[in-house]
């Protein structure tokens, strides 16, 4: 009884890690040698690239741009929804989920069907001067979408579980709602909201459909680094594309890095706490 | 009640307006456009959009793969979850870790790499080609590549249930005579598969509208492997949008109906995790 239960133990083991190696591991090795198959000389050339450097910035602005957005309304949606009472909360809920239920391309057809040509308020845009679809403003509306409820999904559950007595002490006693944020609220979050930003950078600056639907794919114009990889690969360019995918291959190791570690911070703490 | 919680704490007013002046502009606007556009749209036109050959076909083609690739993640996802959160082995963190990659790694990304590993001169492609299996630009490598999106969905979903489930009433179960594969099904699958259910339904979710690791392993054959979201992508870049968007109306309606069925079982699924188990 007890040799074939390790028997099955062992077994599920090696499966998982067999399973995972061939699915995830090798595709990381894939990119990392096949950025490297003609030499270092060869990558470099790829990673400095002047569209290269130009699509790592536009990605960069898309990212911060996004995160900022996100990190606004997370704060301000989950205070509204989890320290307050009021009508059509379920509903506003599952709005804010939406945009990571829909197709990215469908995502990126919205913005077309509400910003472009055929949109009523297009000569409005038009006559202030004003390019939404195939411009950048376009790219950042859609990262915007793919990645809007990141940050307010990581903090509802924590300040749910916190309840509305501390805060309503506070207030009681006359404190400010600045200072009952910063010094109440903010503590019991803070982990849960450095986790929410990380994966809402890491969704952003990888963000590829809805982009891809919205940029007018001009070089050194409206390309970031996934669509500058697709143009690459598509042109045969095997080194110099995967040279790029080696920068957003560290970028997400180094992502899965700090959840780990943030994870573990969070989990230390509130262990301490209790 | 009601009134006086509004009252104590302060920032209804701002915090209200602030998320309804972002989600507007983000969600509610965007979709309020895509109502108007459908609206002009005749009934008769969508219809004969969507029931065009290719269109069916592509219908076909992504709902079959990403079926078989959520299929394949259940089962290893339970697999995963259940090693995860039973034995304790050497690399365990490390392995937890790697779940999330599909996350964090720009699909594009994966797209390429996948396609590059399975190309008949690939790693495992020069394998299989040998007994004259091809993987990139099938309808293989669709699987393959939803396989690699969908792999966090179940383990993510079933990995709390597992550890609320008290190992005590396995134990019970085994010392009443009950074999290990019955004691598995009879005893922790009905506790889980609420949860099996929900990762399951987000991962077909999300495969079915899954781009851009798809677009490069698949080819993009019309009628063999082009998926629904490169259909509506072609026609976008025709400047096609009466298409697009009615093709998109099914793609749509489809994950709303997932999303709808998720719910459902989340409901009964949070009753078990509050509960604590069987209730033991």
């Amino acid at each position: 009884m007890r040799k074939s239960s390790g028997l099955v133990k062992w077994l599920l083991i090696g499966i998982s890690f067999l399973f995972i190696f061939i699915m995830l591991v090798l595709p990381l090795v894939t990119v990392i040698t096949e950025a490297l198959r003609q030499g270092f000389g060869a990558y470099k050339d790829a990673i400095a690239d002047k569209y290269t450097v130009k699509a790592m910035l536009l990605t960069l602005e898309a990212t911060l741009a996004a995160t900022a957005v996100n990190t606004i309304f997370g704060l301000f949606a989950a205070w509204l929804i989890t320290k307050f009472h009021f009508r059509g909360k379920k509903l506003l809920g599952s709005l804010i989920d939406l945009p990571v239920t829909v197709s990215p391309i469908i995502a990126g057809l919205i913005f077309v069907l509400t910003f472009g040509r055929q949109s009523p308020i297009y000569p409005l845009l038009e006559s202030l001067d004003i390019k939404i679809v195939f411009a950048v403003p376009g790219i950042i509306l859609a990262t915007v979408f793919v990645t809007f409820p990141f940050i307010s999904r990581e903090l509802i559950p924590v300040l749910e579980a916190e309840g509305t007595d501390e805060e309503e002490a506070a207030a009681l006693m006359g404190a400010k709602g600045w200072t009952i944020f910063s010094k109440i609220t903010f503590p019991h979050i803070k982990w849960a909201f450095l986790y929410g930003i990380v994966l809402c950078a890491a969704r952003a600056m990888g963000e590829f459909g809805a982009v891809s639907v919205l940029s007018g794919h001009l070089r050194g114009k409206t390309n970031t680094l996934p669509l500058h990889v697709e143009i690459l690969f598509n042109e045969f360019k095997y080194v110099p594309a995967f040279a790029v995918s080696s920068i957003l291959v560290m970028m997400a190791v180094a992502i899965l890095i700090i959840r780990s570690v943030v994870e573990y911070i969070g989990k230390r703490e509130s262990e301490n706490v209790h | 009640m009601k009134s006086k919680n509004k009252r104590i704490i302060p920032g209804f007013g701002l915090s209200m307006g602030v998320t309804l002046a972002i989600l507007s502009v983000i969600v509610l606007i965007p979709l309020a456009s895509l109502v108007i556009f459908t609206a002009q749209m005749s009934l008769g036109d969508i219809i004969k959009t969507i029931t065009r050959d290719r269109v069916l076909a592509s219908f076909e083609v992504s709902f079959l793969t990403a079926l078989i690739a959520s299929l394949i993640n259940a089962v290893m996802g339970v697999i995963l979850a259940w090693v995860l959160v039973r034995y304790d082995f050497p690399l365990k963190r490390l392995l937890d870790g790697m779940i999330e990659l599909p996350f964090a790694l720009p699909t594009a990304v994966a797209g390429i790499a996948l396609t590059s590993m399975t190309a008949d001169t690939g790693f495992i492609g020069s394998f299989f080609a040998r007994f004259g299996i091809r993987i990139a630009y099938t309808r293989i490598g669709i699987t393959v590549a939803l396989v690699f999106i969908g792999i966090p969905f179940v383990v993510r979903a079933v990995q709390p249930v597992l550890e609320k489930l008290d190992p005590s009433i396995e134990e019970a179960a085994a010392t009443l005579g009950e074999g290990r594969c019955r004691t598995f099904f009879r005893v922790v699958f009905p506790e889980i598969m609420p949860a099996v259910f929900t990762g399951f339904g987000l991962a077909f979710g999300r495969c079915l509208g899954e781009y851009g690791s798809v677009v490069f392993i698949a080819g993009n054959q019309p009628f063999e492997t082009e998926i629904t979201p490169l259909i509506i992508m072609s026609e976008l870049q025709e400047y096609d949008y009466a298409s697009a968007t009615a093709i998109a109306l099914v793609m749509l309606a489809a994950s709303f109906l997932i999303l709808f069925l998720v719910n459902f079982i989340q409901i009964r699924n949070a009753k078990i995790l509050k509960g604590g188990g069987s209730g033991a």
